[in-house]
Order: structure tokens, then sequence, then C-alpha cells
């Protein structure tokens, strides 16, 4: 009885975070004002380079794709009650697994071929490394996050180790792998579109999207409808009933961390297959934590987290056109705001929640019934 | 720090507690409507209710946990805002909590000095502190082992620890939430003792129990609530058991049988807050025509961590058709043996023959093999293990089951479908309110939880269970689902099933069991049959008199 007020599910999933997301954005203004421009001319140039133009929209879609994958990543693991913080470096692994697929098999297999298996390898690289920290955690106590964060560390080490000594072109001054053979690259959106006659500017965006679309269908088939995700979910939120219920929270922990793991290493088919066609150093840049950012925001969900990615692919693409517009407008100012919708949306996302359930108490009608049933009940 | 009698007198002139209108509403629940509650100085007050019905709710606002949305408070005539518990103890107002707010690695004096020190230096204060106690336990003779730490000390020791941290504190008037709920009989009646004590000597008792006998044998007065408002206050000279017990529930309820005939004084308490119910059940005390052994376990034995022995060799046999009660004071190792029996843990000697299963300790069951083997398992905490809080119904009502084709395709995937229509099936056998098998499992009741995980075990499996496993069917159960869920377990037993019950109220293993095991320290220390059982002779073996008399 002393729990806060309960909100209806509808304030609770669709107006608290429209609520968050304009206060994070008042403050931005705020801020924005302060070093002394415009915040309407700021939010209406961020909104128009992100959204504004094909390549705007291109560009953010292209952005998300990275983050639904690692956000996903995150929310699989949270529902097992695991905060996988190893993100980066799942993604790190992913990256070096389809490349090395890319590189070894590259001119011996047609791309209908390769490409699977590079996703594959991408998919399978990410979760054993995240296997690992997970066997740590299973079967010897060892903290998840404390682990995951160092095994980023290793494979940041791991990767230049291997770039440096092992994958990168003979003869090359940067730190970087020969370029993919041709059938090893994702095909860009711009190209699949030109098949069937739709001009499209040339953009990073490729095909990679619907692969993230098609994990977050099948985050949530797993999640709310496989027996596995029913077991999944049960160790997260209460491993003594799991466990009554003949769960082994073990089993669990793998599954979760390995699928997890799995997700984060796609992020190596966008960012390698799709982009930059070569393994190199430091092309994950921070996804894997951003990815933290959007699974909370996301409230673990699939759909809100390819909602959460829009958004933070909107900031990074929509940020970039603004600092090549505004002089005077860093890349630090996006940071900023990135870190204001975090701050209100993920770490404070329930500080609204009082103000509006007492707003919904003074404006929905007021149920008679309900408090005599409630008593007799409770 | 007792009041004196002299002191008790003059305040006699104004109550000690006056809360007049009291309303206090969580959302869409009016906990406390319109409440009023007058107790009058040095005198013992009962509040009862069913879980819910609003006495803890109001025993919170008098104690500064809650603001009441409207109201007023008087204490000893004041007029006061009460707006925290420092302010409460200020007033005068102790309470003892159900669950002991104690830091159990501390010593008692400790405990008592945490929070009101009154020197920086600690060997100073507890020189003080201590000095105090010993008069304040010469005259309330509340009897505590001051330098012993809190986690060496039995329970009723601690609830007196409780008590005399509040009377330390300057509490005049005393609220005790459920304060038997852990004892022994031996030791409420010891609590009584100085419970009558304390208000002879002036202080004013608030008692919050469902146990309509303490409320007989200790109070004054008492106020029973129902939805959060009072439906009778009067003196307790004026009304009887079955009169309390109607305006508590709002109907007549009959809830046990009468026990032992003729075994004497204690008999009759066992029909516990159903007095009359005497006569009620003939049929069920007609000699059962027992079946087969479904379950014997054998020298069970199993050390925790710390390697204290809480099974020291436990051996027992359930047939069809038969309701066994462990009785015990709990912590006596009837936890771990239902633990052991359902295959949560599995202990370092024994061996157990479940059906035509027999397992041992190195290849002992798991809650999957066990549910296998028809064996269903009720658990003693349903929000710890019963039930995952956070899903809804339909998916909490197949936890364990969730490997059975009846809820999942060969390849794993949950028929939804199927597992809502049968939470509904469930719902409506066990009369689970409200019947929405969409609603989170967090939103029921307290009653409404145990009924679906009591119908889960008992309906879930494809076939139904042979041996079923109860612990603490009844907590935190209001009194009209303790009536429908006893009756579901005589039923049971009707049917052949063979049931283990473990509980910590002695009224409801007298009620449905057929015999009676008493653990004591990690063994049986006794067997009595139905008939046998009084409430004394409980208590002794309880007590571990067992012992003595064997010396």
């Amino acid at each position: 009885m002393s729990r806060p007020v309960e909100l209806p599910r509808w304030i609770d999933i669709a107006v608290l975070p429209l609520v968050n997301l304009a206060l994070a954005l008042a403050v931005a203004a705020v801020v924005v004002a302060g070093i002394g421009l415009s915040p309407v001319q700021v939010l209406s140039l961020l909104v128009k380079g992100a959204f504004g133009s094909a390549a705007g929209l291109s560009y953010t879609l292209y952005y998300a794709t990275t983050f639904v994958f690692t956000g996903l990543a995150v929310a699989v693991a949270f529902h097992g009650g695991l905060f996988n913080i190893g993100g980066e470096g799942q993604a790190m692994m992913g990256g070096l697994g389809c490349s090395v697929v890319a590189l070894v098999l590259g001119n011996h297999l047609p791309a209908s071929v390769l490409l699977p298996l590079m996703v594959l390898a991408a998919a399978v690289s990410g979760a054993a490394w995240a296997a690992v920290p997970a066997a740590l955690q299973a079967w010897r106590g060892s903290h998840i996050v404390i682990t995951t964060i160092m095994f980023n560390f290793i494979a940041s080490a791991l990767l230049a180790y291997l770039l440096l000594n092992v994958l990168k072109a003979p003869g090359s001054m940067t730190v970087e792998t020969e370029p993919f053979p041709d059938a090893a690259r994702m095909p860009g959106v711009h190209q699949a579109l030109g098949w069937i006659g739709i001009a499209w500017p040339r953009t990073p965006l490729n095909l990679s999207v619907l692969l993230a679309l098609l994990a977050a269908v099948a985050v949530s088939l797993f999640l709310w409808r496989s027996r596995a995700g029913y077991a999944l979910r049960a160790v997260g939120f209460s491993p003594d009933a799991a466990h009554y219920g003949g769960i082994q929270p073990r089993g669990q922990i793998m599954l979760g961390m390995l699928i997890s793991g799995a997700l984060a290493g796609l992020v190596g088919i966008n960012e390698l297959a799709g982009v930059q066609h070569r393994l190199l150093l430091d092309y994950v840049m921070g996804a894997g934590f951003t990815g933290i950012a959007v699974s909370l925001i996301g409230r673990n969900h699939p759909v809100g987290i390819v909602l959460a990615s829009l958004l933070f692919g909107a900031l990074y693409q929509g940020g970039a056109e603004l600092a090549f517009e505004i002089p005077g407008f860093s890349r630090d100012m996006i940071t900023t705001l990135q870190g204001l919708i975090v701050l209100f949306s993920g770490a404070m996302a329930q500080v609204a929640a009082p103000t509006l359930g007492r707003l919904y108490g003074w404006l929905a009608p007021r149920p008679v019934h309900t408090a005599a049933a409630g008593a007799a009940h409770g | 720090m007792v009041s004196s009698p002299a002191g008790a007198r003059v305040a006699a002139s104004a109550p000690a507690v006056l809360m007049q209108a009291i309303s206090k509403r969580f959302g869409a629940v009016q906990a406390n409507r319109a409440v009023k509650l007058a107790v009058a100085a040095g005198t013992a007050h009962g509040i009862v209710g069913e879980n819910g019905a609003g006495k803890s709710t109001l025993m919170a606002i008098l104690y500064g946990l809650y603001q009441a949305d409207s109201g007023s408070i008087q204490i000893e005539g004041q007029a006061v805002r009460i707006t925290g518990s420092a302010q409460a103890i200020a007033l005068g107002i102790g309470m003892v909590h159900q669950h002991f707010m104690l830091v159990d690695p501390l010593s008692a004096l400790d405990n008592i000095m945490l929070g009101a020190e009154p020197h920086w230096r600690l060997g100073r204060a507890r020189r003080q502190v201590r000095a105090a106690l010993q008069t304040l336990m010469d005259d309330s003779g509340l009897q505590v082992r001051l330098d012993t730490a809190v986690e060496d000390l039995p329970v009723g020791e601690r609830q007196r620890l409780e008590i005399l941290k509040a009377l330390f504190r300057g509490a005049r008037i005393l609220i005790l939430d459920e304060p038997t709920a852990v004892l022994t009989p031996q030791e409420t009646e010891q609590l009584f003792v100085t419970l009558r004590r304390l208000r002879a000597a002036g202080t004013t008792l608030l008692l919050i129990t469902h146990k309509l006998k303490e409320i007989m044998a200790l109070c004054d007065a008492v106020t029973v609530m129902r939805a959060g408002a009072v439906v009778f206050d009067g003196p307790i000279a004026d009304c009887s058991l079955d009169q309390l017990a109607e305006a508590m529930v709002g109907r007549r309820v009959n809830l046990g049988r009468a026990v032992g005939a003729g075994a004497g004084a204690g008999a009759g308490a066992g029909a516990g807050a159903g007095a009359g119910a005497g006569a009620g059940s003939g049929a069920a005390e007609a000699p059962q025509a027992r079946g087969a052994t479904l379950l014997a376990a054998r020298d069970l034995q199993w050390r925790d961590a710390l390697g204290v022995q809480r099974l020291a060799g436990v051996s027992l046999t359930l047939r069809a058709g038969e309701i066994v009660g462990i009785a015990g004071v709990s912590g006596n190792g009837q936890s771990e043996l239902l633990a052991m029996l359902s295959g949560m843990a599995a202990p370092q000697a024994g061996s157990l023959t479940l059906g035509r299963q027999t397992f041992t300790a190195s290849r002992w069951l798991d809650p999957s093999t066990a549910r296998a083997a028809g064996l269903a398992h009720v658990p003693e905490d349903r929000h710890r293990c019963g039930m995952v809080l956070r899903f809804a119904a339909w998916e909490t009502a197949v936890l364990g089951y969730q490997r059975s084709r009846r809820f999942a395709s060969a390849w794993g995937w949950l028929k939804r479908a199927t597992m809502r229509s049968c939470t509904a099936q469930m719902m409506d056998a066990y009369d689970v309110r409200p019947r929405n098998p969409d609603l989170r499992a967090s939103k029921f009741s307290g009653g409404n939880q145990q009924k679906l995980v009591l119908a889960r075990e008992a309906l879930a499996a494809e076939l139904p269970p042979t041996v079923l496993l109860v612990g603490q069917p009844t907590r935190g159960v209001d009194i009209g689902a303790i009536e429908f869920i006893h009756g579901r377990l005589r039923a049971m037993r009707d049917a052949g099933g063979a049931l283990l019950l473990v509980s910590s109220e002695l009224d409801e293993i007298l009620a449905l069991a057929d015999r009676v095991l008493v653990m004591d320290r990690g063994r049986i220390a006794g067997e009595l049959a139905i008939a046998d059982c009084t409430e004394a002779a409980l208590g002794r073996l309880m007590a571990g008199a067992h012992e003595e008399n064997a010396v």
C-alpha cells in the first residue's frame, strides 16, 4: 500500500516517455540559449538534419541499426537479470569473426552464401566472447558487470594485437585489413533500391537495417512466446521462483548471455560488411555503451528499443549536421543533449510519474466501486 | 519509564489514544474511512480484521509512518499531528513490529541503545543504559540477556527485547503488531503475563491481531475493522468469539473441527476463530481408509553452509488419503524438510521413495523430477518462490509445468491460448478474484495469490498430483480464503491424495491433519494422532520437553 500510485498502462508507456523527452529538450534548450544560440533554430535544424532529406534519413537509420543491435543485446540479458556491459567487446569480436570469414572465404563463395555465413560468424563470435563472463557468473559467481567490462578491454587489446601482427594488409601503413572482396559486402540500400528502379542517395545505410528489424522481431518472439524466453524471464524476475519451477538458473545465464553477445556481434555486419568493407580499429565507437542507454529508454522492449534507437540515430545525424551548419556548435553539445536524454528518460524515468499520477487522479473520473472492492480483497 | 499507577489514574480522564474520523486513501483503495478509535489509558485494546481491513494503516498513521488524509488524533487529551516515528516516540508511543527491527550481530543492549545513545562515548553510554534497563526489567518483568547477540536469542526473547526497546524510549502506549505470530503456546502465555503486568503498571496496549482467542484472553476492549471501516467497537465483556468472527468477515465462518474430544481444557481452543465449528464436520472425523505409502523419507540429514545441522535424521511416511501435519516453532527444520522433499535442495544423507522411484542423497530429485513423479508443492513463501510476481497470472499459473506438452509445443513455443484458458479454469475452480488471467500476479491479494498457487499445483499437471506438500497455506490470507483453502486441502485428501502440511498456525494443523509430527531442532520430536492432540501436549513437544523426559 505504501507503493506509489499505479499509473494506467497507456500513460506509463506513451505519455511518460514523451514527458521525459520534453523535459530533456527543455533543459537542453536552456543550455543552448546559455551559449547564445536560438533553441528553436537548433532544434529545427536538428530535426531537419536527421529526417529532412533522404540522405539525412538514411544516415539516421544507419546509426539506429547499430543501436538496435546493441540495445537488444542489453535488453535480452536484462530480462534474465543480467547487466551486460560488454556489448562493446562483443561487437568487436563479432566484427573480427565476420571479417575472418570474409577474408578467408570471400574469393571462393558467392554473396548469397557468404553473407549469411558472415552473419553467423559475427553472432557466434559475439556469443563466444560473452560466454566466458557468463560461465564465470554461472559457476563461479563472478559478477557479470565487472567481468564484461574487463572483457571490453581484453577485446580491444586482442583486436589491436591481431590487426597489427596477423591481419594487417602487408605493406600497409594503416592498421586495417585488406578490403573485403565484393561478395562479402552487404548491399547498400541505395543499391537495393536501385535494383527495383528507385533512385536513392548513396549513404552508409545498408541491408543490415532489415537484419536489425528481424532481430527485434525474433527477440520479441523469443522473450514472450518461447518456453526458453519464459524461463529466462522467470530467472530474471525471481531466481528463487525459477528454481522452484524446475528452471536451472545456470542454463539461463548462459542462454541469455549467448543471445546477448550474438546480437551485439551483429554490429560488425552493419559497420564492417555494410560500410567499412575491412576490419579496422575502434569501429564500434561506443555503440555498445549507447546500447545500454537505448535499452534503458526503450524499457527493454524491442519496440521501445527500435524507437529509442531512432532517437539516438537522429541525435547522431542531426548533431553532425548542426556542427556543420552552425559555427560554434560542437559535437560536445550533442553529447550534452544525449546525456540529458539518458538522464531524464533513463536514470530519472520515474521522477515525473507521481506528478502525472496526481494529474491523472484529478482529471480521471473517480472509480467509486473499486475502493470497497479493493479493500475487501486486499 | 513505565508510568506510575498514579500517572495512569490522572490520564484516565482522557483516553490515551483518540483517533477521530481518520480517512486514508491509496490510489483507488480507501484504506481507512472515517475510523474512530478510542483507547482508555491503562487498558489493552484489540484491533482485529482481515488482511487489508486497514488496521495496519491505522496503526501506521498513529505511529507517524503515514499521514491521514483527514481526521484528528489526540494523545492523552492533547491534539497532535504526528509527522514521523520520532515524534510518535516523543509522544510516548512505541511500536513492536511483526518483523523485528533488530540488528542481529549486535548485543541486546546495543540494540536497545541504537539511536538513543545517552553519550557519545559508547562505554559510558552502555553503563548508563544498563543501569536504566536493569530497573526497567525488574519493574516490567521483561527479562533479556543484555550481552547476548540478538542472533543468538530465541524468538520470544527477541520480542521481549523489542518491547523493552520501546519502553526504554519512554513508551506509555505500546502498539503490538501480530505479536504471537512466531511464538510457541508457552511463549505466548509468557508474553501475556508480561503484557498484563505492563497494563497493570499503566501502559496502554494496542494489539493488532487476527487471532480472536488472544483478544478474548488479554484485551479489555476491541475494535473490529472491515474494508477500511470500523464495524464493531466495544468492551470485550459484551461480545463472544462468534460475534467477533462474524463481524470481521461479514458472514458466518466455519473454520475447522473440534479437536481431541475429551482431552480437556486445551481442546476447545483448537477450533480457532470459528469457535462455533465444533459440530460441523463429523464426517471428516471418521477414520479414513488409508492407502498405500506414497512417500517415504528415511533419515534425512542436512547441514547448512555454516555447518549447522538443520535436519538431524528425519524419517516420515505419507500414505494415500491422509494429511500429516508438521508442527513446531518456526526454524526447527520444517522449511528445510519441505525443501528436501520437494527437490529444491538435496540432503547430505538419507533417501526418499516417491511412488516407485527411490532417490538417494547422491542422486536427489530436483523440482522437475519431483513434479514428473506426481509431487506438487505449495511453497511456504509464495512471493519468493511460489510465483513470479511480475508475470501475468496466466504466466505464473504454469510455473513448474512450462515443460508440459499442455503448455508448450515440441519446438518450445508457448501455447499462450491454452495457458490463458487453463488459468481461467483454475480461477473458476478456486474462486480466484478478480478472474482476470492477464492481471499481473502481484496485483492479486494474498489470499487470491495463494488460491492461484494451490490451483496450479492441483490442476496444472496433466495427471493430478498424488503427493502435495503444503507450506504455510494460509499465511497472510484472510479468513474467507482460509476456509476455502482448507476445504480444498480436505477434498484432495478425501480424493486419495497424500498431503504434508507445514504450518506455524497450530489451529490450522489441528483443523486439518489426521496425525501430527512435531519438529524440534531438526528432529521429529514426536508423533500424535489427532485425537491425542491438545495444545498443551503439542506445546510440550514443540518446546523440546521430550528430551527432558528422556533424561
